[in-house]
């Protein structure tokens, strides 16, 4: 295994050593199809004016790590501009990323050329958010949907429209639309089409990006559907990107929820949900409304967070929630907290981390940063080393006992 | 407000006006018989049939339904911004005692932004991008008050504070890109708010916005109603929103009400099976998530050939329990539910409550259908800590 390549300038992040995803399982027990470490994308900002000088960087997505399972799926949660939608632009090369790896299948996609990436495309496809926009309206369905046959020589030309019509049908369109355009379906209906152009190529990873948030509440449900079932069928697994908390709790098993392009909490569906051990995630599920508790009575009370999500240009020092969380304090402005496994399946990157309501005084991470509870250097004590991998450890940080060990 | 001649509610739409303390207070807003009609050139779109509700001061109404069920055609004939060329409108709409369908544009201008106001789904593009913010606030209070532009910019920067704009001195001057997403919002409802109005229509108010940002904007909604003691329409599609936010709910399906009734009568006994089919398809967080969700089939039908008899009858799922053809053949009154007055429903489903209990809610609830049964529910208790509440414990927990 080499070395990470650091693209461009960021020579100031250090270089993750990659562990080879095929070793390791997740948390199901099952294969992990794709690990990505440390991954970064920062855009930069240019000046106004003739020399367009670069005057800082967006950090859209700053040092994310996670694993995918075969036939699994992981939710990415977040609020606009978080950074979701540009991490599974990465992982289908949409965009380069700046930093860091992806391991598919023993190969590397962040350092991959655009020819070496041709192949791995028939086996990462995505399904976009809008189906108006992401279909052509000037191609029929026909085309729209043989066209990564034609591009990548799956089947012969003569086939092409047999296969198309499977297609449509396996997505629960009539066959014999294939001769329409998109204007002429509804909006659940355009989504079909575009789920059945990413399965045309039989992908192993399909990645989500807010794939019903455009929906009527009524085909929202036909269409997770929809998605479960090809999911079984082909046993693909999914990337899902979604700002609904509900929506993605139904359909993953384990969620990731990001904010200002940092991974603040990362476990399984039961730990994230029933056991949110950081700040933010905390307020995120106080904040969906639920029909069924309000119709019942008992009404949450939510944790309204104040203000807006800050710039990514300039982020907040230290922990990037800090600035709209109640709990923070000077701890949290001078040292990130790291990505800290808490449980068997469960990660979270907080000074403060424990389930609402019991939210310790001092910082738990203080004595593993080598700081005393205000965040300075303390003399003597020397900072643990934090594992990098993108999956989950043998061995995690107990917070009752605060020690590592696995129990 | 002046006292109308107000003819006796028809059977049917009875509910729909309200009756329960109408001695109290006279509804401000009363819509009756609208429908709203817009010819095109593939034929006449039947956007609202027959529809009949009122709203009164200080209470919130939830009006729920699909992209083209008519909620917002309905909101719009009330602000009066339909096209009368290219619009057919009948009924009546009063506003505070006043029938303003049909008015004249220069009287109705009187009305709009005054007393009855507008917040926008989208407050990128409902706000000009040329103008200051404070600018566009002011001169909405400018129209309907004689006041100099010092005054009014007073009035504005007092708005913005109002509605949690830090520093609103200097934001007053700012334009709205420089705004975010949820500062805009918030500027809308200044904007919305400034001339006091009895009655605000929010269309979709927190759909463009985060989550996070959604109940902030939420809760300052419900407190400025507390304040300004205005009547609030609440449109949107979150059935979540409606349940936090509204008094009474409407939904809304082809053009027409099809069940109304409280919040808490719709969400424990709702008894058309569109609004079932609305509550088993959104996936809640304390549901079980292998569980399938339900959706309802097809698609919703076109305005400009809608379904004969009930609209909802080719995607419901129900109609075998039905006698006959009568689904098909004869559109349903709005009749009374079983759960309490004021609550109506148009179906023709014998005993719904009995098929939600015993068909709809051990899918979707399992753990309600004893509650419901009774109808034994705690009583709404505003707001309480996670966990105090006597039904959280009776919500499924995982382990």
């Amino acid at each position: 295994m080499t070395e990470s390549e650091v693209a461009q300038q960021s020579a100031e992040q250090p270089t993750p050593g990659i562990v080879p995803a095929a070793n390791r399982t997740v948390s199901s027990g099952r294969r992990a199809i794709l690990s990505v470490t440390d991954l970064k994308k920062y855009f930069p900002v240019k000046s106004s004016g003739l020399i367009r000088r670069t005057v800082g960087y967006v950090q859209a997505v700053d040092g994310v790590s996670f694993e995918v399972a075969e036939g699994s799926a992981l939710g990415l949660v977040g609020e606009s501009g978080c950074g979701k939608s540009t991490t599974g632009r990465l992982i289908t090369r949409l965009y380069d990323p700046t930093s860091g790896s992806m391991m598919f299948e023993g190969k590397d996609l962040a350092k991959l050329s655009a020819k070496a990436m041709t192949p791995m495309r028939k086996e990462i496809q995505m399904i976009f958010q809008d189906p108006y926009s992401s279909l052509n309206p000037r191609h029929t369905v026909g085309t729209i949907v043989g066209t990564p046959l034609r591009v990548h020589k799956v089947v012969p030309e003569k086939q092409v429209l047999t296969r198309v019509r499977e297609l449509l049908e396996v997505v629960g369109l009539n066959p014999e639309h294939y001769n329409r355009y998109p204007n002429e379906f509804s909006g659940g209906q355009r989504q079909r089409i575009g789920i059945a152009r990413a399965l045309a190529l039989q992908p192993k990873l399909l990645v989500a990006d807010e794939p019903v948030s455009a929906l009527d509440v009524s085909i929202q449900a036909q269409v997770v559907n929809l998605l479960r079932d090809v999911q079984n069928e082909f046993n693909i697994a999914f990337l899902f990107i979604a700002h609904d908390l509900a929506v993605v709790r139904h359909f993953c098993p384990e969620i990731a929820v990001m904010y200002l392009g940092k991974i603040v909490e990362i476990g399984e569906r039961e730990s994230v949900y029933n056991h949110a051990h950081h700040p933010y995630t905390q307020a995120l599920l106080s904040a969906s409304p639920d029909v069924k508790q309000a119709a019942i009575g008992g009404r949450r009370e939510r944790i309204r967070l104040e203000g807006d999500v800050p710039s990514p240009i300039n982020p907040p020092s230290g922990c990037r929630f800090r600035t709209r969380c109640w709990l923070a304090q000077d701890i949290c402005a001078k040292q990130e907290p790291p990505l800290l496994q808490i449980g068997k399946t469960h990660k979270v990157a907080c000074h403060f981390a424990a389930e609402l309501g019991n939210h310790p005084a001092k910082p738990i991470t203080a004595p593993l940063l080598g700081t005393d509870d205000q965040g300075n250097h303390a003399p003597g004590s020397s900072p643990v080393e934090f594992s990098t991998n993108p999956g989950y450890d043998e061995t995690w940080f107990d917070l009752k006992t605060k020690t590592f060990g696995n129990r | 407000m002046t006292q109308t001649n107000e003819p006796a509610p028809q059977t049917g739409t009875g509910g729909l006006s309200e009756p329960t303390d109408g001695a109290a207070t006279d509804p401000f807003l009363v819509v009756e018989d609208l429908t709203v009609k817009f010819p095109t050139a593939d034929g006449l779109v039947q956007a609202v049939t027959g529809l009949s509700y009122s709203v009164e001061q200080g209470k919130t109404l939830g009006i729920v339904g699909e992209s083209g069920s008519g909620k917002s055609v309905s909101s719009l004939a009330v602000m009066g911004l339909h096209d009368a060329k290219r619009t057919q409108m009948s009924g009546s709409i009063r506003v505070g005692g006043k029938e303003v369908l049909g008015l004249a544009n220069d009287k109705m201008r009187r009305i709009r932004g005054r007393e009855v106001a507008m917040i926008f789904q989208d407050p990128l593009t409902a706000l000009h991008p040329f103008y200051k913010v404070g600018a566009q606030i002011s001169e909405a209070y400018r129209a309907h008050h004689d006041v100099s532009k010092s005054v009014a910019r007073t009035k504005a920067i007092e708005m913005l504070d109002r509605v949690g704009i830090p520093q609103a001195r200097t934001r007053v001057d700012d334009y709205p890109h420089q705004f975010s997403g949820g500062m805009r919002q918030r500027a809308m409802i200044a904007m919305a708010l400034v001339n006091d109005p009895s009655l605000v229509i929010a269309d979709e108010p927190t759909t463009a916005l985060d989550v996070t940002v959604q109940a902030q904007i939420l809760d300052l909604l419900q407190e400025l109603q507390k304040d300004f003691n205005s009547a609030i329409i609440i449109i949107t599609h979150d059935l979540g929103v409606v349940a936090e936010m509204a008094d009474d709910v409407m939904v809304m399906y082809a053009g027409r009400a099809v069940e109304f009734g409280s919040t808490r009568q719709i969400l424990t006994h709702p008894e058309m099976p569109y609004t079932w089919g609305l509550l088993s398809s959104v996936p809640d967080v304390t549901a079980d998530p292998e569980a399938r969700l339900i959706p309802i089939k097809g698609n919703p039908p076109s305005l400009l050939k809608p379904p004969t008899g009930c609209a909802f009858h080719p995607r419901c799922p129900h109609m075998d329990k039905v006698p006959g053809n009568l689904c098909k053949t004869t559109l349903p009154e709005l009749t009374p539910g079983e759960h309490g007055e004021g609550h109506v429903k148009r179906c023709h489903l014998p005993d719904p409550s009995a098929i939600y209990v015993q068909e709809i809610l051990p899918e979707i609830a399992p753990d309600l259908v004893e509650m419901t049964i009774n109808d034994q529910f705690p009583q709404k208790t505003g707001t309480g800590l996670v966990g105090d509440s006597p039904s959280d414990d009776a919500l499924p927990k995982e382990r």
